[in-house]
């Protein structure tokens, strides 16, 4: 392989036309601007967890380790603990984060560790052929709740900012150079940052035109009472009135984990 | 008098009798005799009763008497609950204030201290210097010992100890033994010091007895430089650690059996992934809760079966703090040579108990160097100019490390079948990679043949063996000298150690297995290589064998 190149010689096995393609046309474009400015790519390294999200392990030519379903939060924070000058960053998908490895969300931003999580939000789990999880809607139609799911949705950026996250941002997969700035901003932050990306599941839950009806640009920075507001403007659900935000909600600079850890 | 003496201090939780029989093992490691501490503690803070049992003998031994000489007593349950075991011409130290009882001798601790300006518990402190002088021991050599032991308010401590020390009355008089004071070490603080002498940095875990004390142990030894962190669970504890071997640093975690369960999936991908990971597991009481601060020897076959799917492990079970230092830091330098998690297994009474440990075994420890892609040899020969492969097919099935951060390097580490880059792969080719950590496997097995895999203690020539491992060596030592039989202690479990077992074998007509379990773990592994045990001795209260339950079972099915 290349080691200049960001792809990888393996097949792409994402539907055809993904919107993964996207987060990955994303991110590549970010990192190849993060080069460019000087960080060296060996620098970067990245963890995912399992799904179909994770499978960005082997179409991106980055350091990586492609770790266990829900528990890569845990990888990466050994990562930046040893190696502290690595941009460390972890693909995860909302089954993987919100459902099977949440502790690991939690506690991560607790401590303010820094390393950027990416969650792919296509709220469902894809790769078992559609399962409802944290954030499917309450009423979702997957092959294990052929009634619709009777759980109510979880909204993950009230939970991130209630567990201390210093970084929280959304994106829209569609929206290729705002979710390219997203990821640069993210990575830049010292500290836990957390980017929500809406990736419409065009094989079994394909809410493009839900999302784009309803999508708008915030105009940051905010305040943490004003982060609050619109973090909870949309709850996840599919309300038929409410407008969905996409940018940076919130981001406040303090000691990192690895800082007060490695500080002697 | 013999030089070999048992001594009993008991209390409740909180009244300081685990500290105050440290501080009386010290005394006698000062004049010369070797230590073996067993302590007895429940699961609660305050209350019930804990106890500390001390061998302090000429010779070494790692089991405790059945008998009591000294029985110092903090509360009335410790004089109800062994004076049944205390030797005819044994003494009861008492606390007056606490205890009333018609034999012995009494003293009022509580009331000392008090005087003295001190707190209650160190009213534990008047009983080590009455003891001290009753036993003959001169001031200077107590003021000693109490000074280096002590951190905390030591004049208080020392003025409570000089006044106990003043008003009681000298019976006898201990002999010196003309021998240097050895390091004296529970096995968890040796495997922790093992560790870091063969190059730890990282040190994660989630409190659980018996294991616990490692974790306090190098959190508080700031000197050690190893970084201490606790996840939010041992499923975290066990990620985060192979994160950190990812990225090129030496890590280990440390639990127990309910811990250990939490972490296969991570043992699993350690496997897979080939990274480097060092796992310490210290049994106790199971199934599920179990007896949290009891032992058992049973999580063996769990250990060596834990994980899906085949992979390489090691699996090390020391029996003393000795072993615990020297296997502790050959267990981390393994899971780097091989790539592989290895598991150095304790028990509740190795991890918690103290013993004297031969200092010189710290020489022999060096960490070793991995096999690395930029460095020595493979960097000279085969990678020179060449594209870093993480997985690349090897002979002896060990592919060279490379580190994240790296310069013209991409590691791609992985929980997938893979390709020699480590992209993912479900092709029929995948038997190649599983082929490669066979033949890892099969350079383990050699080099465990090499390395004392298993000790034999006893008479080496008797047609009569007995096996024993962990803990449970200490007694079975014991048995094997006074019976003139040959003790068996397999330490390298896997790779199972073929041919040294089969030497060790040598001439044995009948063996038999001796374990704290109901099913005779041990003699499961022996029958799986093809070695059958004659009879098993098998105990499970949660308490290690007595010499003498171990001969008297073995007299009867001989």
């Amino acid at each position: 392989m290349n080691p200049k190149n960001l792809d990888t010689y393996c097949q792409n096995t994402w539907c055809p036309g993904c919107p993964n393609f996207a987060i990955l046309e994303s991110v590549k474009r970010a990192i190849s601007e993060l080069i460019e400015k000087g960080i060296p790519r060996e620098n970067f390294v990245f963890t995912c967890g399992i799904g179909c999200h994770a499978k960005i392990f082997d179409y991106l030519n980055l350091n990586s380790f492609y770790g266990l379903h829900g528990r890569c939060l845990a990888t990466a924070q050994g990562i930046k603990l040893a190696n502290p000058n690595l941009k460390v960053m972890a693909f995860v998908g909302d089954g993987d984060t919100y459902n099977e490895g949440i502790s690991h969300l939690i506690h991560a931003a607790k401590r303010n560790t820094n390393i950027t999580v990416l969650v792919h939000d296509n709220r469902n789990f894809a790769l078992t052929v559609s399962q409802f999880t944290a954030t499917s809607p309450k009423g979702f139609k997957g092959s294990s709740t052929p009634n619709g799911s009777i759980e109510e949705s979880l909204n993950p950026l009230e939970l991130v900012l209630s567990s201390g996250a210093t970084f929280i941002a959304r994106g829209y997969a569609w929206k290729i150079d705002h979710l390219k700035n997203l990821i640069l901003k993210a990575i830049e932050h010292k500290g836990f940052s957390f980017l929500e990306i809406l990736q419409p599941c065009i094989t079994f839950f394909d809410n493009r035109q839900f999302y784009e009806e309803r999508i708008y640009e915030l105009k940051s920075p905010l305040s943490k009472e004003e982060a609050k507001i619109k973090i909870s403007e949309w709850d996840y659900s599919d309300g038929e009135k409410s407008k969905i935000p996409i940018g940076v909600f919130y981001k406040v600079e303090k000691p990192t984990f690895e800082d007060l850890v490695l500080k002697n | 008098m013999s030089k070999d003496f048992s001594i009993l201090i008991g209390g409740e939780a909180g009244q300081g009798s685990r500290m105050a029989g440290l501080i009386i093992a010290k005394i006698f490691n000062f004049i010369g005799y070797k230590i073996y501490i067993y302590e007895d503690y429940q699961s609660l803070i305050r209350g019930g009763h804990n106890f500390s049992q001390i061998r302090a003998a000429e010779k070494e031994f790692q089991s405790r008497k059945e008998k009591i000489d000294f029985l110092l007593a903090l509360d009335e349950k410790t004089i109800n609950l062994h004076k049944k075991d205390l030797e005819k011409n044994g003494l009861i130290i008492f606390n007056a204030n606490k205890v009333k009882s018609k034999e012995g001798m009494g003293i009022e601790i509580e009331k000392i201290a008090k005087e003295m300006g001190g707190k209650p518990i160190m009213a534990n402190m008047a009983l080590i210097a009455d003891f001290a002088k009753i036993i003959g021991l001169d001031w200077e050599i107590l003021e000693g010992v109490l000074r280096r032991e002590i951190k905390k308010e030591i004049d208080l401590n020392l003025k409570i100890g000089k006044r106990a020390y003043e008003i009681s009355k000298n019976l006898l008089k201990i002999e010196k033994i003309s021998k240097e004071p050895t390091l004296l070490l529970t096995g968890n603080e040796a495997t922790a010091l093992g560790a870091v002498k063969a190059g730890l940095k990282f040190y994660f875990a989630y409190p659980m007895t018996p294991a616990t004390s490692i974790m306090n142990f190098l959190a508080k030894r700031e000197d050690l430089n190893v970084k201490v962190i606790q996840p939010e669970n041992e499923i975290s504890v066990i990620n985060m650690a192979l994160g950190a071997s990812f990225a090129g640093v030496r890590s280990a975690v440390g639990t127990s059996g309910g811990g250990f369960a939490l972490m296969t999936e991570g043992l699993s991908l350690a496997g897979q992934s080939e990274t480097p990971i060092f796992i310490i597991e210290s049994q106790r009481g199971g199934p599920s809760t179990g007896m949290p601060t009891y032992n058992l020897q049973g999580d063996l076959l769990f250990v060596l079966s834990a994980g899906h799917g085949d992979f390489p492990r090691f699996v090390i079970a020391p029996g003393d703090a000795e072993q615990c230092l020297y296997y502790s830091a050959l267990g981390l330098n393994l899971a780097w040579k091989y790539q592989t998690p290895v598991i150095l297994l304790l028990d509740k009474d190795v991890s918690e108990n103290t013993f004297s440990v031969n200092e010189k075994i710290l020489n022999l420890i060096q960490p070793e160097n991995a096999l690395l892609w930029d460095k020595g040899p493979a960097f000279a020969k085969a990678s020179a100019g060449k594209e870093y492969k993480r997985y690349k097919i090897t002979e002896d099935g060990i592919s060279p490390l490379a580190f994240p951060g790296s310069k013209n390097v991409i590691v791609k580490s992985t929980s997938y079948e893979h390709d020699e880059y480590g992209i993912t792969i479900e092709s029929e080719e995948v038997e190649k990679m599983q082929e490669k950590r066979l033949r890892k496997y099969e350079t383990m097995s050699k080099e465990v043949e090499k390395l004392e895999a298993i000790k034999v203690y006893g008479n080496k020539k008797s047609d009569i063996a007995i096996v024993a491992w962990g803990i449970t060596k200490g007694a079975a030592k014991e048995v094997a000298e006074n019976l003139g039989i040959k003790l068996i202690q397999p330490i390298i479990v896997e790779p199972f150690p073929k041919d040294k077992m089969k030497k060790a074998l040598n001439g044995v007509k009948k063996l038999f297995s001796v374990e704290l379990n109901t099913s005779g773990q041990m003699a499961k592994v022996l029958n799986s290589q093809g070695i059958k045990v004659d009879g098993k001795i098998l105990k499970y209260t949660g308490r290690p064998f007595f010499t003498k339950e171990i001969e008297e079972k073995l007299k009867k099915i001989l």
